[in-house]
């Protein structure tokens, strides 16, 4: 287990003042100025070090990406932070922006020095409103203490961060629709290539990274790469902020060393599947979009990329969505299919239709309304859907109901059958 | 008249125009973008509207926002309807947003609509007579681990079960505004029976800070 | 170069090539629906989904550069089964209405279902309803066969340069609409229905009309305006039934404008299906020979000097020849093709000429309209400066009101003294003229339709060479003709002869009594009520101002109903061919001059088309060179004197009613009656555009 002293989010529950003095009493922005003035190549290559997976989903090298950014460049660049928290069972972003802004904002400060950007956004989802009240307020500290702005914390680089809130819509947390809508259009996804690194926010090199991402980096800088790369394993090393959702006995967030087993995490600190660990039918390991995995997964798989990725599932963004046997399981993956149905952004054929028929093909399933031929339909129009949009969105949409199929078959069919026997029942009365 | 499919006309009134108050506001809104990418402020200005405008979203100020912004309208009418955060007809004084997203169902969101429905008398997408309360489902908020939630205009009520939600309707019935935040009283996102880390740090308690102008 | 390998072939390729525009070029048919070579990229149908070798999914061709050692497969099983997965999705919720739909037999989706759909459907739902939109006279829409694909908004967007069109709501929710229902007010928006790959978008005039197979399709071309565009004229029987650009890179690439395309219904119109002779002041119908004999009768009794001709706007060179050679022949000079009163100068071709070609505008950097309203007078014109401004480092100014060409123009104010200071290099865009590489000016008829519009033509011709307009392999001097037959009268010197009137003193003629006779060929936009008591003949196909005050109709040919030798604005001569014959005793025109020739023992030397074709080119030799533009050499023109003050105005006040077809066709009247309504609301309101219900 993580020790205290190993976590980096130490106000994850705002026990504390969030306000900068708190912040600095734990240690927040102490020695910035000498991180900044050992300059980019240092910063890149102790993020590089520790091992730090992007925490938005995608689980990218996040130094790696950093060192996409051009060495030299005519036009602005810039850091665009992705605080649209809007999957399904996350809610981790949420706490370091209400309790934590200030490890954000000097995370925005350091990240940036580290890919050259000279100005970044933070694009909070709309919903966020006291969140982004907060970040504001704290926003307004750090330049009035100098800490950002002109001359950042004396160290003679030059930083503006600004707050842009969204207005409802999940395909915002999609890197290019988030562009899209910090620009001031509808969100929906750019094709790539180009690539943000080479055409980002207004035509100019963006690096869009996750909240947590960033604000892991400032204690990664102050403690070194080695310390973050020493707890974990190994490509998936690090600390993460879990959100335990759904029917456990304390659902909670807690930050906890990558690769806990999912049943110590469940049991140490969301007080145990309701009914006992017995009781478990299935989890979401990482967020909506990753595919369901069954009890017998659960027993022993490690939280983290690599394992997540071997038993067919992924750890996302962490959101551990607990559900026990007395879940219809059709039902709750019904209900993200409708999730994917609503925020679906239109653009692309295959996910416009075809969030639309899973959903109503799902909704029937729920009822049993269907035949059993109508699985395997389901599942090849979920087939069909998968990698051939111009972003992910079309894949989350399918996962869910693919690991469904692939895990809970018997349960549809028998829910098919059911409905039949008390069709031909009620006809028989 | 709006030419889509969806909902039924709503009388809108002939006008907009923003007040001095939040005009300079739009203003610092625009100056956070470069020069010439004044449109970037479209969501904030649409939303500073929406304020204006008693929660909701009027053609006559989607218009003042494009003209503002030196947009074409359609492109402001694309982004209005897009963003699910603006509502395009008005909503009661009192806006129940309920999660209904698989987590905050698993937490029991159906006895929490089904609360609302009971006590307010009006289904899904329906605003009470009297105007002062509507119902309208979102889908899921981030507060995942506090569920079920609400969000009633901009604050999120969570921890929630049947009578959780009476006792908040009864309570804005009132005139009141009940604190957001957990019903169970949970400190924040830790667990129900207090924090099982981050013992080390001496606990200050600071109060969410709130909007004075919300 | 990057070289890739597409379906087993190497292809060399420039840099920013698609993997589409490469297949395309290797002959590999990638089926797209989205895609559209002048239109943005927008990659979201899906259809063009290829296989690429290392790439774990299928890559959309349409968006995918391509780059060195590519491996790409068109035909594989992947390719196939995400192009019929693709294609599922599209027919789900399209509505298989294909036997009632007017795209049908030239839809992309019909053809490309024959090839990728199954034959039968998976989906048991309900198909989604899309409330149907109204988009004016022209665009019928049929909502629930969108497609999605965006290619109408991104036209309206980026090639008509009005952005009313968009895609509200999100998800399978998504509309394409105006939102608040309004007409498109782009002159171009007949091309989104060819655009529209489905039959979302189809003609409203056309509507339940016809199938494309049972039409006979005769290329030609467009004469409602100066531009010359290329189009189809699509006939069944006797009627013509739609009109269709066809590809023209130099003039009108693969766009006409509203009134090309949708003119012709006036075709029906009025037409003068027979002569007639006015007896008892009451035209009355007559036979060919009691009209001729009419015409006879007072022509015969008149000295050449008391005879005139002027030719109209839409006539063939070869009635304009005829027509000349007539008056020649009875000693009348005065004659005038500019029924206007332009003051265009016949002394060098340069010198009434668009002469840096529709399509040379892409190469200018700076240019000056003078008193010209291009989007309206043509509309393609104004398509390619929009076309040049989107390319970026335009620079446009305009002297003249102020104008909406979809894109910014300064304005420069009304009057035209601002050449003379343009010319004295004593104006502000005198530098920015000067600094220009390729400069150009256009100067329109709302300026040579002044009295003094010799002296601005002197004055702009001043500008041309001040700022160097004119150098070698560029001509930035360019006049901006309405009328289609403008230029070829020009051409061929329908013009005053020694000694001859011009329109102004052919009319006072009339009034005082001087002219005693006047042959209308096709004139409809004079002050008829300036004729006095001249014997009137009018030739033409529709009974509009000049046959009312005829006092002999002989009824003409429409473009669409003869062989006819056009020349557009550029200088470049195109051959206009007959779809439909001319109605009841209507007759081509040169035949109708021909024989009128004989009756008046004046005989024209030429018994066939092909005859006074050789006849003209002998005489006009460049007009032998169809299809092209051969560059006119410069010279002096014009006439030096001083400039009113008085501001310019532009020619054209309703777009959709410029001629007698066009104020014949019962859709230009609805387009008309729409705009002024809109114009109307506009102006009592100008921050609302429709009413206050949403």
């Amino acid at each position: 287990m993580l020790s205290d002293k190993d976590r980096i989010f130490t106000n994850l529950y705002g026990q504390h003042d969030w306000r900068l003095a708190g912040a600095r009493r734990r240690g927040d922005w102490s020695g910035t100025k000498e991180i900044i003035l050992k300059g980019r190549d240092w910063i890149v290559e102790q993020v590089k070090q520790s091992g730090l997976r992007g925490r938005g989903g995608a689980g990218f090298p996040t130094g790696l990406k950093w060192s996409f950014m051009p060495k030299t460049s005519d036009r602005p660049t810039y850091l665009v932070v992705n605080a649209d928290e809007s999957e399904p069972g996350t809610c981790k972003d949420r706490d370091i922006l209400r309790w934590d802004p200030h490890k954000l904002i000097e995370g925005c400060l350091l990240a940036s020095v580290g890919m050259g950007a000279g100005a970044c956004y933070i694009y909070i989802r709309g919903e966020f409103y006291n969140e982004a009240v907060h970040l504001q307020a704290a926003i307004e500290e750090a330049y009035a203490a100098g800490l950002i702005g002109k001359n950042a914390c004396g160290s003679g680089y030059d930083f503006e961060l600004y707050l842009h809130r969204g207005a409802g819509a999940y395909i915002c947390g999609e890197e290019t629709a988030l562009l899209e809508s910090l620009e001031g259009r509808k969100g929906q996804p750019r094709l790539k290539p180009p690539f943000p690194a080479g055409v980002g926010l207004y035509g100019c090199p963006t690096t869009v990274n996750n909240v947590e991402t960033i604000a892991v980096a400032p204690t990664i800088l102050r403690r070194s790469g080695a310390w973050f790369a020493g707890i974990g394993r190994p490509k998936n090393e690090g600390t993460k902020v879990f959100c335990i959702s759904g029917h456990v006995n304390t659902p909670c967030n807690v930050e906890e060393a990558m690769g806990i087993p999912l049943k110590e995490l469940i049991e140490r600190h969301a007080g145990g599947v309701r009914g006992g660990w017995d009781n478990l039918l299935a989890i979401i390991p990482g967020g909506s979009s990753v595919p369901c995995i069954p009890k017998s997964i659960c027993d022993g798989v490690l939280m983290d990329f690599d394992a997540l990725r071997d038993v067919k599932s992924g750890l996302g963004t962490a959101a551990v969505i607990v559900m026990d046997k007395s879940t219809d399981i059709i039902k709750a993956i019904a209900r993200l299919a409708k999730f994917y149905k609503h925020e679906s952004c239109g653009q692309c054929t295959p996910c416009r239709e075809g969030t639309g028929w899973m959903w109503r093909v799902m909704e029937r399933m729920v009822k049993g309304n269907a035949s059993v031929e109508e699985i395997d339909m389901l599942l090849n129009v979920s087939f069909e859907i998968e990698g051939h949009t111009i972003c992910a969105l079309g894949d989350a949409a399918a996962w869910p109901i693919q690991g469904l199929i692939r895990h809970f078959r018997p349960e549809m069919e028998q829910r098919i059958k059911d409905y039949r026997d008390a069709a031909v029942r009620s006809r028989a009365a | 008249m709006s030419a889509d499919s969806h909902g039924a006309p709503v009388a809108q009134p002939a006008s907009f125009a923003f007040t001095a108050e939040n005009l300079a506001k739009a203003e610092a809104y625009i100056a956070k973008y470069p020069p010439g990418r004044q449109a970037s402020a479209v969501l904030a200005l649409l939303d500073l509207a929406q304020r204006q405008s008693d929660n909701w979203l009027p053609r006559a100020a989607m218009d003042t926002v494009a003209d503002l912004l030196g947009m074409a309208r359609i492109r402001v009418y694309e982004i209005a309807t897009f963003y699910s955060m603006f509502n395009l007809k008005p909503v009661g004084k009192h806006f129940f947003q309920i999660c209904t997203t698989t987590p905050c169902w698993l937490r029991g969101s159906d006895e929490v609509v089904e609360a609302c429905r009971r006590k307010l008398g009006i289904g899904i997408g329906e605003t009470t007579a009297d105007g002062k309360f509507s119902l309208t489902e979102v889908e899921c908020l981030g507060a995942c681990v506090n569920a079920p939630v609400i969000q009633i205009n901009d604050d999120f009520y969570e921890d929630l079960d049947g009578p959780a939600t009476e006792a908040l309707i009864d309570a804005f019935s009132r005139g009141e505004t009940p604190p957001p935040g957990s019903a169970l009283k949970r400190q924040g996102s830790a667990p129900v029976t207090g924090p099982k880390t981050l013992h080390g740090v001496p606990s200050r308690e600071t109060p969410m800070l709130r909007d004075p102008n919300a | 170069m990057p070289k890739l390998t597409i379906d087993g072939q190497e292809i060399e390729v420039p840099p920013g090539t698609t993997v589409l525009q490469a297949c395309q070029r290797l002959g590999v048919e990638v089926p797209h629906f989205c895609f559209h070579e002048r239109l943005a990229i927008a990659g979201n149908c899906r259809m063009c989904l290829v296989e690429q070798e290392k790439s774990p999914k299928p890559i959309a061709s349409c968006a995918m550069p391509a780059t060195d050692n590519m491996v790409i497969h068109t035909k594989s099983e992947k390719a196939q089964k995400a192009r019929k997965g693709v294609m599922e999705f599209l027919l789900i919720n399209h509505p298989l209405d294909c036997p009632i739909c007017d795209q049908g037999g030239e839809c992309d989706l019909q053809d490309q279902a024959m090839a990728y759909g199954f034959d039968r459907g998976r989906f048991e739902e309900n198909k989604r309803a899309v409330k149907d939109k109204d988009f004016g006279p022209l665009i019928k829409t049929s909502m629930n066969r969108c497609i999605h694909c965006t290619r109408c908004v991104r036209f309206a967007t980026e090639i008509a340069g009005v952005e009313e069109l968009g895609a509200t709501g999100r998800g399978e929710d998504m509309e394409i609409g105006t939102y608040i229902e309004h007409a498109l007010t782009s002159e171009l928006s007949g091309n989104m229905i060819d655009l529209c790959p489905v039959g979302a978008l189809t003609s409203k005039p056309y509507a339940f009309v016809a199938r494309p197979w049972e039409l006979r399709k005769t290329e030609t071309i467009d004469v409602l305006d100066a531009v010359g565009s290329n189009i189809r004229v699509d006939a069944r029987g006797p009627q013509v039934l739609r009109v269709l650009p066809r590809l023209n890179e130099e003039i009108n690439e693969e766009w006409i404008s509203d009134k090309s395309r949708f003119a012709v219904d006036g075709l029906m119109h009025k037409r003068l299906d027979r002569p007639y002779v006015r007896r008892d002041g009451k035209l009355v119908e007559a036979s060919w020979n009691e009209a001729f004999d009419a015409i006879a009768e007072r022509f015969g009794a008149l000295s050449g000097a008391k005879i005139a001709a002027l030719a109209g706007d839409l006539v063939d060179v070869e009635a304009m020849l005829a027509l000349k050679e007539l008056m020649v022949a009875l000693g009348s000079p005065h004659l005038d093709c500019r029924q206007d009163g332009a003051k265009l100068d016949p002394t060098s071709h340069a010198a009434y000429r668009f002469n840096t070609t529709i399509s040379g505008i892409e190469q200018a950097d700076v240019c000056l309209l003078i008193g010209t309203d291009p989007r309206h007078e043509a509309a393609l014109v104004n398509a390619r400066l929009r076309k040049r401004h989107l390319m970026g480092g335009f620079k446009i100014a305009a002297i003249g009101p102020a104008l909406d060409l979809t894109f910014a123009v300064e304005q420069l104010g009304t009057k035209p003294s601002v050449l003379d200071e343009l010319g004295d290099g004593r104006h502000g865009w005198s530098a920015v003229l000067k600094a220009a590489q390729k400069p150009m000016l256009i100067l329109g008829m709302g300026a040579l339709t002044r009295p003094d519009g010799a002296q601005i033509l002197a004055a702009a011709r001043r500008v041309a060479e001040s700022c160097h307009m004119v150098r070698d392999g560029w001509n930035g001097f360019n006049v901006l003709h309405t009328a289609a037959a403008r230029v070829g009268g020009m051409d061929i010197g329908f013009l005053p002869g020694p000694g001859g009137r011009d329109r102004d003193a052919i009319v006072s003629g009339c009034e005082t009594g001087e002219v005693e006779a006047i042959y209308l060929l096709g004139v409809d936009e004079i002050a008829m009520s300036r004729l006095g008591r001249a014997f009137v003949v009018y030739q033409g196909h529709h009974g509009d101002a000049g046959a009312r005050r005829a006092d002999v109709v002989l009824p003409g040919a429409a473009y669409t109903e003869k062989d006819g030798t056009y020349v557009n604005l550029e200088g470049r001569v195109q051959a206009a061919r007959r779809a439909v014959f001319p109605p009841g005793d209507a007759r081509e025109d040169w035949t109708i001059l021909r024989a009128l020739s004989d009756r008046l023992r004046r005989k024209l030397p030429y018994d066939s088309l092909n005859q006074l074709r050789r006849h003209l080119v002998t005489a006009y030799p460049h007009l032998a060179l169809q299809d092209a533009v051969t560059p006119a050499s410069w010279g002096p023109f014009g006439s030096a004197g001083p400039i009113a003050p008085m501001p310019l105005a532009y020619p054209i006040a309703d777009y959709y009613r410029t001629d007698p077809i066009s104020r014949a066709s019962p859709t230009m009247a609805k387009c008309s009656a729409v705009a002024a309504a809109a114009r109307h609301s506009s102006a009592k309101n100008p921050s609302a555009k429709t009413g206050t219900h949403g």
